[in-house]
């Protein structure tokens, strides 16, 4: 008979109470209602224990440091008590071949109903040798433990876009996990790393519900990554007013005005920075007065530079932005207009009376 | 649409002789959109490139958001003017539907397009007559306003979508764009691009326009008036 996650939270010492009040605090960060509360606390009592089993490809481990940094302490035990039993290489007590073991129990013993969380991805050049998992290719573990599972998480902007092992050229060809497994649900949680609250909530989600939150065009889930970091930004009526900082460190910047001028990615970075923020509500960047650098956007590390607010274009150049581009061509043209106009008028002139005669073959 | 064995317009004309061209709205569409475009490639620059910083309380200024409402307003004229055109390419004279179809397998309108083309390197002692668009200034208007408007309309309000949140309606008709284009950013420095397509074409279009008025042996700037074209001689 397989434990209910109410079994295995009181098995590892979380006492009832502990419990109820994590699931009103799971409640209110996945914006539901005080209703669904007991909901989820009822969920967690009768429904068997889903394992989860989190593997780590070619990564920095920032998203497992952020994961363990969530920022209560509550929800912290909780979800790692509900991960911590099944496979984690980085968190798990069991090592080498006993551990690998174990990723093999667990994938036959729940075919079809364990969950795969995936920090970080597999690159295929030379055949996945650039990472190799307990004696082989990354790539093949991954996909003989995503064959059996229910779903997958994508940890991270690795997970989810490739983040800097794939940026260019991608020396090693790291791919991000949905360019591999094409058959199974993928939720991606981008960010690098992505924030901790974020991470817990969807794992809660996932396991107290059963299935994946609703996900945007992307495969986002809508709850975090609906909305952009500029629409909920404390500096907006400072970009709405139009008083930016224009250099490091000058009156704007003391004044805390927007960071738009410097480069700021908020307008286009879809992430719950500016609302959850980090550090269990300390901060983010912006409040740190340095612009969103765009972590959580795919191939963020090609989009230009951090401090530029129009991108390189590099196809134009070694560094070149749409401005520059159709500056020097909008230049060209004015220019070309004005010396064509010279050469007409001065023809023109020359001829005496303009345009020539009547020519045979007009239709 | 069937495309007309003369859809451009060349004809056989008699000084003095006077045609009707382009039908009121097509008139209105031209000024009503040249104004929009004027509108949007300002605001837009400085959208991308913001004006220096104002000085006194947020509250008391809203300047960015002025300059993002008029381009935002600008930008609902363009496109409902955009599809107002296409209507009127639908129901109205042939020279409306010039500007969406490119004759590509018409030898004469090729042979017409490098007439033209030598006219403007002076290698061709005279332009040719036409009733509509020259070939060349048709081949460019059908790059850099069909198809660059259609650009900026789909990069635009896919970017406005964003604004307007998942679920509104501008998300669910060009949300797709983003990704597409492969993330926000890409779809602004698109959009971008396609801002300086356009101020190229308005700069070189104007002094065409004024040029020909002078040069060529038709009436211009009077036709996108009155719709009325008169050959000289
Ligand atoms: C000829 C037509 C247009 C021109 C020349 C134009 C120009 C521009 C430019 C240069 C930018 C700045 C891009 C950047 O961030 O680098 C911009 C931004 C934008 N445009 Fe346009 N645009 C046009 C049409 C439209 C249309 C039809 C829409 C639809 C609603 C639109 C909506 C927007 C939006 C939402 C932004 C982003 C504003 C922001 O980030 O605050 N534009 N436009
Ligand atoms: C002072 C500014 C302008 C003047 C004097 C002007 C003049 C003209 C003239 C004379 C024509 C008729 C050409 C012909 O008979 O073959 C024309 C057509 C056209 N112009 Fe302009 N124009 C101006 C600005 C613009 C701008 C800014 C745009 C947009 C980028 C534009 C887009 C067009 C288009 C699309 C047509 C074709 C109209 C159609 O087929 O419906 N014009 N313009
Ligand atoms: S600081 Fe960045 S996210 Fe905040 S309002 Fe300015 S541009 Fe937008």
């Amino acid at each position: 008979m397989v434990e209910t996650f109410y079994e295995t939270l009181r098995r590892q010492g979380i006492t009832r109470r502990s419990f109820v009040k994590f699931c009103s605090l799971t409640a209110t960060s996945l914006g539901l209602g005080p209703a669904f509360a007991p909901k989820i606390a009822h969920a967690l009592e009768t429904k068997p224990r889903t394992p989860v089993i989190w593997l780590h490809g070619l990564e920095c481990t920032c998203c497992s440091e952020s994961f363990i940094r969530s920022a209560h302490p509550l929800a912290k035990d909780v979800v790692l008590s509900m991960l911590s039993l099944d496979y984690d290489d980085t968190l798990m007590a069991a090592a080498g071949h006993q551990a690998e073991a174990i990723l093999d129990e667990i994938t036959k013993k729940y075919k079809g109903n364990y969950i795969l969380a995936v920090e970080g991805n597999p690159p295929l050049n030379e055949d996945g040798m650039y990472c190799i998992h307990g004696g082989r290719p990354f790539v093949e573990v991954l996909k003989e433990t995503a064959k059996d599972c229910k779903a997958i998480i994508s940890w991270g902007a690795c997970a989810s876009w490739g983040c800097v092992q794939a940026a260019k050229p991608n020396p090693t060809q790291a791919v991000p996990v949905h360019k591999v497994i094409t058959d199974k649900p993928i939720i991606k949680v981008p960010g690098c790393p992505p924030i901790a609250e974020v991470m817990t909530g969807v794992v809660t989600y996932v396991l107290t519900f059963d299935r994946i939150p609703e996900l945007d065009r992307q495969g986002r889930p809508k709850m975090f990554y609906g909305q952009r970091i500029h629409d909920k930004c404390y500096r907006r009526p400072h970009f709405d007013a139009g008083q930016f900082v224009e250099q490091w460190d000058d009156d704007s910047a003391r004044k805390g005005y927007c960071l738009y001028k410097m480069g700021c990615k908020g307008p286009t970075t879809y992430n719950a920075c500016s609302t959850v923020r980090w550090n269990g509500g300390v901060s983010f960047p912006i409040q740190s007065g340095h612009g969103c650098i765009g972590c959580s956007e795919e191939g963020f590390w090609d989009k230009g530079g951090f401090y530029e607010r129009v991108t390189d274009i590099k196809q134009f150049g070694v560094e070149s932005n749409a401005d520059k581009v159709g500056g020097t061509v909008a230049a060209v043209a004015g220019v070309a207009v004005a010396a064509h106009a010279a050469v007409s008028a001065l023809k023109r002139a020359r001829s005496g009376s303009g345009a020539g005669k009547t020519e045979q073959g007009d239709r | 649409m069937s495309v007309e064995p003369h859809a451009n317009g060349d004809v056989e004309s008699a000084a003095g002789r006077s045609v009707f061209v382009y039908e009121g709205p097509v008139r209105l569409w031209h000024w009503v959109n040249a104004l929009c475009i004027v509108t949007l490639a300002a605001t837009g620059y400085v959208i991308a490139s913001p004006l220096p910083t104002v000085a006194g309380e947020a509250s008391a200024n809203f300047l960015m958001g002025y300059i993002r409402f008029a381009h935002f307003s600008a930008a609902y004229v363009f496109a409902i003017g955009f599809l107002v055109r296409i209507y009127w390419a639908v129901v109205g004279n042939h020279h409306a539907r010039q500007l969406f179809l490119l004759p590509v397998a018409d030898a004469a309108w090729w042979s017409g397009l490098f007439h033209e083309l030598r006219w403007y390197l002076f290698l061709e002692p005279t332009p040719k007559k036409y009733v509509g668009h020259n070939p060349l200034a048709h081949f460019f208007m059908f790059l850099f306003v069909t198809v660059a408007g259609v650009l900026m309309i789909f990069t635009g309000f896919a970017l406005y979508g964003e604004g307007k949140g998942l679920g509104s309606w501008q998300d669910a008709l060009f949300g797709w764009v983003i990704p597409f284009l492969g993330g926000s950013q890409a779809v602004h420095s698109w959009h971008h691009l396609g801002m300086w397509g356009i101020v190229c074409f308005a700069i070189i279009h104007v002094y065409a326009a004024i040029r020909e008025d002078i040069m060529s042996r038709q009436t211009m700037i009077s036709t996108m008036i009155s719709g009325v074209r008169t050959f000289r001689e």
